[in-house]
């Protein structure tokens, strides 16, 4: 089983948290036209490597955190909290 | 040579040693009419619909890795087309009558067996939203039929209908025309079909960039056995196409995730249908070898590891014996993930790309193998006439930008 860093409760199991998908989306403005809105609401890199995604401890703390975490490897490079600026994996 | 009982007669003369290989395995030519990326299913379909329905033989399949080796030999087999929405009905539908006659057409056993598909209602809720998704089915000229607790005893006699049982069936509804069919057949007919009609199968040939020429337009791919050119280009690479997507230059609203399933050791027949519990995520039937087939739901993370998480088989295998106690002393014989290609609405994408002469096919998600027939004919049409078929007509990229979404979500059957 896949284990994830909390940042506050430390070491858990995968069944302990909820994936929240891709991170640092940023919402545009509401003027915004429909191609901004699509590629906002649907549209996603899905990379097959190094994936910022966000996580919720939901069967602990409660607490939202960010990942970088390798999509075929499934290894975490790095946990940081959510108004941190993505880490380079590059 | 075509596949007979005389053939096979004639084979077993010879001790069987004079089989000819099912397709050839030429060297990639410079250049083709038209490139199909993906080996699966529905690249094979493809371009044995395009040699077949439109007489385009100049067709080349680069495969990554083996024919049928991704999701196409990683699913549960089941084909069934209850669907909620007229667009997805009319498309699952016309691939459930291709598979009908498939084994006829391609001179190929697909071991098609319309065993029937029972749903299984666990609740009020569940009772009613049935009602209502058999209802629509026979709105769409669909065969279904709602079950009482009763029939759906006498489909599934292992369940457990106990009083006290965990997961309690309050009835269901059936497809009897849904049913299960030989997944590598599938694959491997396409193969041989395609191939007899001219269709190059070019495996272990993966596509690291495509060549694009005046305006942008496509012109061939760069592979790791050289540069192939082709004017037009049809994807269908399933969890892999936001990889190829990228090497082109633009975005699919796809999520890659990995849906597990696994088999038991064989035993006597046990299960003569297919049972869908959609309330726990779990579905079994029972394969002609006689292994219990179990499909679980996706592991909810992103991934291309082709490996389910423990915590997914655990609870899908605590579900199917909350089901069906008596399988409690099974031994699971292996276990596999396929990478599974999730859109919002849980829809096909069958049509043009942003890049001229570039098409795709992809966004079935968990439910790609029942569609193969119907994503490789409108793949194939869009690709010779330039024009989407009328099936897919409504299936295009552009929904997601205009927000005219077919939200099967609810209507697939599998707990997304």
């Amino acid at each position: 089983m896949m284990q994830l860093t909390c940042p506050w409760c430390g070491l858990r199991d995968e069944s302990e948290f909820v994936c929240g998908g891709t991170t640092h989306l940023i919402r545009p403005d509401l003027a915004a036209s429909d191609v901004t809105w699509g590629e906002y609401l649907f549209f996603r890199d899905n990379p097959k490597g190094v994936h910022r995604e966000r996580w919720r401890h939901a069967y602990g703390c409660g607490q939202w955190f960010n990942l970088a975490r390798h999509t075929v490897t499934h290894q975490v490079l790095s946990v940081y909290a959510m108004t941190d600026p993505p880490p380079d994996h590059s | 040579m075509n596949y007979s009982a005389l053939a096979l007669l004639r084979g077993a003369l010879s001790a069987h040693r004079n089989w000819l290989p099912a397709w050839r395995s030429p060297e990639p030519k410079p250049a083709y009419d038209v490139v199909i990326v993906g080996g699966g299913g529905h690249g094979l379909a493809t371009a044995y619909y395009l040699a077949k329905n439109h007489g385009i033989r100049n067709v080349a399949i680069l495969e990554r890795g083996w024919i049928g080796g991704g999701n196409t030999g990683r699913n549960t087999t089941i084909v069934r087309s209850n669907y909620l929405f007229p667009e997805s009905a009319r498309l699952y539908e016309f691939a459930l009558k291709c598979y009908e006659n498939l084994s006829r057409e391609l001179n190929f056993n697909i071991m098609l067996s319309q065993r029937g598909l029972v749903m299984l209602a666990h609740s009020r809720h569940d009772l009613d939203s049935m009602a209502r998704w058999a209802n629509a089915m026979r709105m769409n000229g669909i065969d279904a039929e709602i079950l009482t607790r009763e029939q759906v005893a006498a489909r599934a006699p292992l369940l457990d209908m106990s009083p006290d049982a965990r997961f309690p069936v309050l009835g269901g509804f059936s497809q009897r025309r849904a049913g299960t069919a030989r997944h590598d057949a599938v694959a491997w007919g396409y193969a041989r079909a395609a191939d007899a009609l001219g269709v190059d199968i070019i495996q272990n040939c993966e596509v690291t960039g495509f060549l694009t020429g005046a305006n942008g337009r496509v012109v061939g791919v760069e592979t790791h056995r050289g540069r192939i050119l082709a004017e037009r280009i049809g994807i269908a690479a399933a969890g892999h196409s936001s990889v190829l997507a990228k090497l082109a230059g633009f975005r699919l609203p796809i999520t890659s995730y990995a849906l597990q399933a696994m088999v038991t050791e064989p035993l006597k027949p046990a299960l003569d249908t297919v049972v869908l519990s959609p309330g726990t995520g779990a579905y079994v039937s029972q394969s002609d070898k006689g292994e219990m087939v179990i499909g679980a739901s996706l592991d909810l993370f992103p991934s291309y590891a082709q490996r389910g998480s423990f915590a997914v088989l655990q609870g899908i295998v605590a579900a199917t014996l909350a089901l069906f106690p008596s399988f409690s002393r099974l031994r699971l014989l292996r276990q596999w993930a396929g990478i599974v290609d999730v859109v919002h609405d849980s829809s096909p994408i069958i049509g043009p790309t942003p890049v001229p002469g570039l098409y795709i096919n992809c966004g079935w998600g968990t439910g790609g193998f029942k569609a193969i027939p119907a994503g490789g004919w409108t793949l194939a049409h869009v690709l010779a006439t330039g024009r989407n078929h009328e099936l897919a007509e409504p299936f295009q990229l552009g929904r997601f930008i205009t927000g005219r979404l077919i939200d099967e979500a609810a209507a697939a059957g599998i707990a997304h």
